[in-house]
C-alpha cells in the first residue's frame, strides 16, 4: 500500500522535536521506530501531514541508573532494551517481555519509548510498564512532565500524551532480586499476543511477599490484576494457593471478541497464564 | 556454487542403457547439486517483474470494489484526471470492448455456467476487490492518490458468502444466470448401493476445507512494454504460465497471439495462486496500447489478498462403508465448491482434480462422486498447491480414521488391510484411474521405524491414564496423488481447453557448450539445476556447461508451463528425450568423422567411439564443432545437432508416502505443538535429493499451515476480514518443527526416467496426518472431527464441549483490542509514535 503524501522532519534533537510538533499540533505525527505507525500510513488508516523522525535525537537513547530506579530513553531499541545489563540486573521482566516482540529486525527498529507511546493494549509493553509502576516523563516546549503508567494509558491507541509533547524517558522504579515471568499467548512467533501475563513476585521466606502483575490485551488498556496481587499478598508460595489466586484474574477486565479470539477466552487463558506466570516468577516447582 | 552436499542417500536411476553420465564418469541425475538459481537469488541480482524500470513508463492502481455485491450506478474519473502526474484514467466501460472477457479454460460440463467476466467490472460488482477503474500516472504514489478522487456510486445487491445460502438462489451472483449452480459433475463406479446396503458399519462426516489465502512471497506484477515500431507487445508478468498467458491475451484481447511476447522473469513463487490470467494483465496490456507507453502495476499484499485467487472453500461429505474386520466396501462424495464470484482460469475444475483420488490407496467395490459448483460473492478461488487432491487425500484419510476408531481397530491396521499391495500394481482404482506403481508397505514401514510408533502409542495411553493436561495424539496419513499433468488425451476427456505435454530443445553450441530450452517455467522448483543435471548425464557434457531457458515465449516457443508437479516427469523427461535425439544426430556425424559404420559407434560419458577401436574415438563437443563448421556433412544429414522432444505422457504419475504426526496438546489453553513429524516420500526416482528434500519441507509447511494457522474469514456483508498478514497467520520458521524426512523409491513406469513429481506431495499428506493427530488426542474428551484451523480456541471449545470447535468468530470484530489489525483498528485517534 501507498501512503497519502506527508512531509517528514528528521529532528537533529528533542528541542527541534518538540518546536516542529509545537507549529503543527494534530497534524503531526512522531516516527520512532515506525513499525506499528508505518503500516497506518501505508493503509491509510493514518494520515499525518508531517512525520517528525526522532532517530537522531540521540539524548533519547540509552539506559542509566538513577538511585532506585532505572531511566530508559524513549529511543532505546527493544534490541538494546533486551540485552542492556542494568535492565537484566532490576527489571528482568522488561527484558523478558521484550525478547518477544515480534521478531529481530523489528525489534531492532522498534523502541521501547514508541510501543508504549502507541499504547495497542495487545502490545507486550504497556502491560509490563503497568506492572513495573513506570512513570513516564513527557516533554513539550513549556518543559517536562512525569505521568505514571496507571494514568498514562486511556484507551485504545490513546494515551495522556498531548499532540505537541513527546515520551522522553521512562523511569522505571528497581525491583532488584525478585522472580519474573512474562507468558505470552500467541499462535504463531511473530504475532501478537492474544493475552499476555506479566507477573513480578518478591518471596519473602516462604510466602509471597508481594506481586505485580499486569495484563496484555484484556481491555482497551493494559490492566492490573488487582484482585490477584491482593489474594497473593502473604499467601504461601504454592501451587494450590497460586492456582487459587489466580481465579480472579479476569476481574474487572473487559476483553474483546474478534477474530483472533473470543472473549469468554481471553478471560480463560487470562487465568490460566497468570497462575503459570505467578507459579514461574514464585520459583515453584510444578 | 556447484559443489556436493552429502544428504544421505543417493537416488539410482533407472534403466541404465550405459550411455549417460558426465565426462568424468559420475552421474549428474541423483546428486544434491547445491542450486544454480541461488546465488543471484541471495545477492539481490534477481530480476522481479517489479525490478523492471522502462523509459517513460507510468504506473498504475487498480480501484476496488468495497461492497460485495452492487450496482454502479455512477462512475466519474474525471475528478482523478487532474491530480498531479495523472496522465490517464479509465472506467470499466472505457475499455471493456478492448478488453474482452477473462477466460475459463475448463468447462467441465456442456451446460456448466460460465458468466462474463469483465477484467474491469462496469455494470456490477461482484466482490470485494473487483476492479472498477485504473489510473495510469507517473508514479506509484500518484495513482494511488488519483484513486481517491474517483466518485463512485453503487446500489447494494446483497452479499451471499455462504455455499448452502447461495445454493437457495435467493440472491443471485449473476442475476442473469438465474441461479449461483455452476455445474454439477458426477462419477460414479461399481455398485455403490450394493456396497452400501447391509453394509455392518457406516461412517459418516462433513469435512470444511476452510478458504485459503495463497501467501507467494512475491506479489503479481506485470508490466506491458509496447513496441511502437513494431507494433509488438512485450508483457512481463510475475506467471507460472507465460505460454498460456500469450495465448489467452491474444484470444482475449483479440490481439494477435504473434505481436505478444510474454516474458515471467524471475518468478518468486506461485503455488497456483499465478497460474491464472487475471484482470490486471489484460489491463496493464490495453492500457499500454492506448498510451503507447511502458506501463507497470505491482499489487500491496493487502491488494493481493482481495484480488489474486484464493484456495480450497469446500464442503465435502463423506460417508464409508466397511465389514466389520474392515474391508472397506464403498464411499460416497458429495462435494460444493466454491467458485467465487467468477469461474478463473481453471476454477471448476480444481475440485474435479480430486475427483479420482477419494478413495486413495484403497480398494473398494464402489465409489459415488458428485461436485457442484457454486457462485458467491467472493474472491475468485483456483488452483492453490495441490489443487483438488489434498481435499482428496484429506476426506479418504480422515474418514479411514474415524472408521477405524468406529472399529475399535489401529488406524494402520485398517490402513493395511485396505491397501493395494505392492505386487498388485499397476491397478484400476475406484476412482477410475490406474497407479502405475507403488509400495505402501515399505514406505509405511520405514516412517513406523522412524517414527517410533509403538512407544509414543504407550506414551499416548499414560497420559489418558493420568489425566495429563498434555494430552499426546499421533496422526497418520498415507496418501498418493496424481501427478504429471497430463496425458492430453485424458485431458480431452476431461474437456478441459488445453493439452498436457510439454517440449524440450537441446541447442548444441560451436564451443561444446549446451543451450537446454524449455516449456516449463520455474517460479523456485529449481529447473535450471535438475534440467541441467538431466542434459549432462545424457549429452556426457559436464554439469556446468548446461544452460537452461525458459519463461520467455520468444526463446522458448512453446510449452504448458508449470503448475501440478508436472515438471519434471513431463518436462524434465522431455528434456531426457531431446538429449538423445541430439545423441543420436551426433552419432550419425561422429561415425562419418570416424569413417566408421554408425551401428558400430559407441557413446558413453560424453565419447563416441568405434566397437573394437577404442583409440577412435571422437568428444560431443569435437562432433558439435564440425557440425557447426558443416565443412564435411554425411550425405543427406543437416548441419545441425539441434533437437527438439516434445512428451505427451500416457499416464499420470502417482507419488506416495507415510507420514505420520505426534502432537501434543496443552489441554488448559488448546495449544497444539507438533511434537514430531515423519514423512517418508515415494516420488519415484530423484534427479536432485537436495531440491527434492527442500520441496518437502516447503510443502509440509504449507499443509501444517492448513491444519493449524490459515483461514480466510468473510464477514457476513462479504468483506475479507483477515485482510493482512496479522490477521492472516501465515507460519514461519519458528512455528514450524524438526522434519524428519526420507525417501523409498519405486520408479514410475509412466515415463522414461521413472520421476513422478515432488511439489505438492507434502502439502496434500500433511493436513490430514495434522489434523487426525489432533482428533486422536481428543477422542477420549467425545471430539470426532475438528474444524480447520485446529485453532487453540477452536480446540479449546472442542474439549469442553466434545465438539470441532466450531466456526470461527466472523462477526463481532470491534473496534479495540486483540485483533490488532490496523484494518480493524480505529487508529486515527492513536498518538501513535
Amino acid at each position: 500500500m501507498i501512503p497519502s503524501e506527508f512531509d517528514y522532519v528528521r529532528a537533529g534533537s528533542l528541542d527541534e522535536a518538540l518546536s516542529v510538533l509545537a507549529e503543527h499540533g494534530e497534524e503531526a505525527k512522531v516516527l520512532a521506530g515506525g513499525q506499528s505507525l508505518l503500516p497506518l500510513l501505508r493503509l491509510r488508516l493514518a494520515t499525518p501531514s508531517v512525520l517528525v523522525d526522532l532517530s537522531r535525537a540521540e539524548e533519547l537513547r540509552g539506559v542509566r541508573e538513577d538511585g532506585d530506579a532505572l531511566v530508559i530513553g524513549a529511543m532505546t531499541p527493544h534490541h538494546d532494551v533486551m540485552h542492556d545489563p542494568l535492565v537484566g540486573q532490576h527489571a528482568a521482566l522488561l527484558a523478558e517481555a521484550t525478547s518477544t516482540v515480534a521478531d529481530p529486525a523489528v525489534r531492532h527498529l522498534g523502541t521501547f519509548g514508541g510501543a508504549l507511546a502507541h499504547a495497542d493494549p495487545a502490545g507486550d509493553l504497556p502491560a509490563v510498564a503497568l506492572a513495573l509502576d513506570a512513570e513516564m516523563i513527557v516533554a513539550s516546549g513549556s518543559g517536562r512532565r512525569t505521568v505514571a503508567a496507571r494514568d498514562f494509558f486511556r484507551d485504545y491507541l490513546e494515551t495522556a500524551l498531548g499532540p505537541a509533547e513527546v515520551l522522553v524517558e521512562v523511569r522505571i522504579p528497581k525491583l532488584t532480586g525478585w522472580g519474573v515471568r512474562y507468558e505470552k499467548f500467541h499462535r504463531v512467533a511473530q504475532a501478537w499476543a492474544i493475552v499476555g501475563v506479566a507477573a513480578a513476585v518478591r518471596r519473602e521466606d516462604g510466602s509471597i511477599a508481594e506481586a505485580r502483575i499486569g495484563l496484555t490485551n484484556m481491555g482497551p488498556t493494559p490492566v492490573r490484576a488487582g484482585s490477584v496481587e491482593s489474594a497473593l499478598s502473604g499467601a504461601p508460595a504454592s501451587q494450590d494457593a497460586i492456582g487459587s489466586a489466580a481465579q480472579s484474574a479476569a476481574e474487572g477486565t473487559s476483553p474483546s471478541s474478534d477474530l483472533s479470539a473470543k472473549s469468554d477466552y481471553r478471560e480463560h487463558l487470562a487465568r490460566v497464564l497468570t497462575r503459570r506466570a505467578v507459579v514461574a516468577a514464585a520459583g515453584v516447582s510444578s | 556454487m556447484t559443489e556436493d552436499i552429502d544428504v544421505g542417500a543417493v537416488a539410482t536411476l533407472v534403466e541404465d542403457s550405459g550411455e549417460m553420465g558426465t565426462p568424468d564418469g559420475t552421474r549428474e541425475v541423483g546428486r544434491s547439486r547445491r542450486r544454480k538459481e541461488d546465488a543471484k537469488l541471495v545477492t539481490g541480482q534477481t530480476m522481479w517483474t517489479d525490478n523492471i524500470q522502462l523509459p517513460a513508463m507510468l504506473h498504475l492502481a487498480v480501484l476496488r470494489s468495497p461492497m460485495a455485491h452492487a450496482k454502479i450506478t455512477r462512475i466519474d474519473v474525471s475528478p482523478a484526471m487532474s491530480m498531479p502526474g495523472v496522465v490517464a484514467v479509465f472506467s470499466g466501460a472505457d475499455l471493456k470492448d478492448e478488453l474482452g472477457s477473462l477466460p475459463c479454460a475448463w468447462p467441465v460440463t456442456t451446460d456448466m455456467v460460465q458468466p462474463d467476466h469483465p477484467p474491469i467490472a462496469y455494470d456490477e460488482v461482484r466482490y470485494v476487490g473487483d476492479a472498477v477503474a485504473v489510473v495510469a500516472a507517473r508514479d506509484r504514489y500518484q495513482a494511488a492518490d488519483a484513486l481517491e478522487a474517483i466518485e463512485i456510486d453503487y446500489e447494494p445487491l446483497g452479499a451471499v458468502v455462504d455455499m448452502e445460502e447461495a445454493l437457495k438462489d435467493e440472491t443471485l451472483v449473476h442475476s442473469d444466470k438465474g441461479t449461483n449452480k455452476a455445474f454439477v459433475w458426477p462419477l460414479e463406479t461399481g455398485d455403490v448401493d450394493a456396497a452400501f446396503q447391509d453394509a455392518p458399519v457406516l461412517v459418516k462426516r462433513r469435512f470444511i476445507q476452510q478458504r485459503l489465502i495463497p501467501t507467494a512471497m512475491e506479489p503479481r506484477a506485470v508490466v506491458v512494454h509496447p513496441v511502437a515500431a513494431a507494433d509488438e507487445y512485450t508483457v512481463y508478468s510475475a506467471t507460472q504460465i507465460p505460454h498460456v498467458l500469450r495465448v489467452m491475451l491474444a484470444l482475449s484481447t483479440g490481439l494477435p497471439e504473434q505481436k505478444i511476447r510474454v516474458v515471467a522473469p524471475d518468478v518468486g513463487g506461485g503455488f497456483g495462486s499465478k497460474l491464472d490470467v487475471y484482470a490486471e494483465e489484460s489491463i496493464a496490456l490495453i492500457v499500454a496500447k492506448r498510451l503507447g507507453r511502458p506501463v507497470k502495476w505491482t499489487e500491496s499484499r493487502s491488494e493481493g489478498y482481495q484480488a489474486t485467487i484464493h484456495g480450497r472453500d469446500q464442503i465435502q461429505d463423506v460417508e464409508i462403508a466397511a465389514d466389520r474386520d474392515g474391508r472397506i466396501r464403498g464411499l460416497k462424495v458429495d462435494l460444493k465448491a466454491d467458485m467465487g464470484a467468477y469461474l478463473q482460469l481453471i476454477t471448476p475444475g480444481i475440485p474435479l482434480l480430486g475427483a479420482s483420488m477419494y478413495v486413495g490407496i484403497y480398494k473398494m467395490d464402489a465409489y459415488r462422486f458428485s461436485c457442484t459448483g457454486v457462485f458467491t460473492t467472493k474472491t475468485p478461488t483456483d488452483a492453490y498447491r495441490g489443487a483438488g487432491r489434498p481435499e482428496a487425500t484429506y476426506a479418504i484419510e480422515r474418514i479411514v480414521d474415524e472408521l477405524a476408531a468406529e472399529l475399535d481397530m489401529d488406524p494402520l491396521e485398517l490402513r493395511r488391510r485396505n491397501w493395494i499391495q505392492h505386487e498388485e500394481f499397476p491397478y484400476t482404482t475406484a476412482g477410475g484411474l490406474t497407479y502405475d506403481t507403488g509400495n505402501y508397505e515399505a514406505a509405511t514401514e520405514r516412517a513406523m521405524e522412524l517414527f517410533g510408533y509403538d512407544p509414543l502409542r504407550a506414551e499416548q495411553a499414560k497420559r489418558r491414564e493420568s489425566d495429563d493436561p498434555v494430552q499426546l495424539g499421533i496422526g497418520i496419513s498415507t496418501f498418493t496423488e496424481a501427478c504429471g499433468g497430463a496425458p492430453s488425451r485424458i485431458l480431452g476427456q476431461l474437456s478441459y481447453a488445453g493439452g498436457g505435454w510439454e517440449s524440450a530443445s537441446i541447442r548444441m553450441l560451436p564451443t561444446g557448450k549446451v543451450e537446454v530450452v524449455t516449456g516449463t517455467s520455474p517460479h523456485g522448483q529449481g529447473h535450471v539445476t535438475a534440467w541441467s543435471q538431466i542434459a549432462a548425464d545424457a549429452l556426457g557434457v559436464p554439469f556446468e556447461d548446461v544452460e537452461v531457458l525458459h519463461g520467455d515465449t520468444k526463446s522458448s516457443p512453446t510449452g504448458w508451463d508449470t503448475y501440478g508437479s508436472r515438471s519434471v516427469s513431463v518436462g524434465g523427461v522431455a528434456v531426457h528425450l531431446a538429449a538423445q535425439r541430439t545423441v543420436e544426430k551426433a552419432r550419425r556425424m561422429a561415425a562419418h568423422m570416424l569413417e566408421a559404420a554408425e551401428g558400430d559407434v559407441e557413446f558413453s560419458a560424453g565419447t563416441f567411439s568405434v566397437k573394437g577401436s577404442p583409440e577412435a574415438k571422437k568428444t560431443i563437443q569435437e562432433v558439435a564443432l564440425a557440425t557447426f563448421a558443416a565443412h564435411d556433412m554425411p550425405e543427406g544429414v543437416e548441419p545441425s545437432l539441434n533437437a527438439e522432444y516434445v512428451f505427451d505422457p500416457e499416464n499420470f504419475s502417482y507419488p506416495h508416502g507415510t507420514h505420520l504426526c505426534a502432537v501434543e496438546i496443552d489441554t488448559e489453553t488448546g495449544f497444539v505443538t507438533i511434537r514430531s513429524y515423519v514423512a517418508v516420500d515415494d516420488v519415484g526416482s530423484v534427479i536432485n535429493p537436495l531440491i527434492v528434500e527442500g520441496q518437502v519441507h516447503g510443502g509440509l509447511a504449507q499443509g501444517i499451515a492448513q491444519a493449524l494457522y490459515e483461514e480466510a474469514v468473510y464477514d457476513a456483508e462479504g468483506n475479507l476480514v483477515t485482510g493482512t498478514m496479522v490477521d492472516y497467520l501465515v507460519p514461519a520458521a519458528p512455528d514450524l518443527p524438526e522434519f524428519t524426512t526420507d525417501r523409498t523409491e519405486t520408479p514410475s513406469t509412466s515415463n522414461p526416467l521413472g520421476v513422478k513429481g515432488v511439489g505438492e506431495a507434502g502439502t496434500i499428506a500433511s493436513t490430514p496426518a495434522v489434523i487426525n493427530a489432533v482428533v486422536d488426542a481428543l477422542r477420549p474428551y467425545g471430539v470426532n472431527d475438528m474444524r480447520m484451523p485446529a485453532t487453540p480456541e477452536r480446540v479449546w471449545r472442542a474439549i469442553r464441549e466434545g465438539s470441532t470447535g466450531g466456526d470461527r468468530a466472523a462477526e463481532g470484530t470491534i473496534a479495540w483490542g486483540g485483533s490488532q489489525t490496523a484494518t480493524t483498528a480505529g487508529a486515527e485517534s492513536g498518538s501513535a509514535q
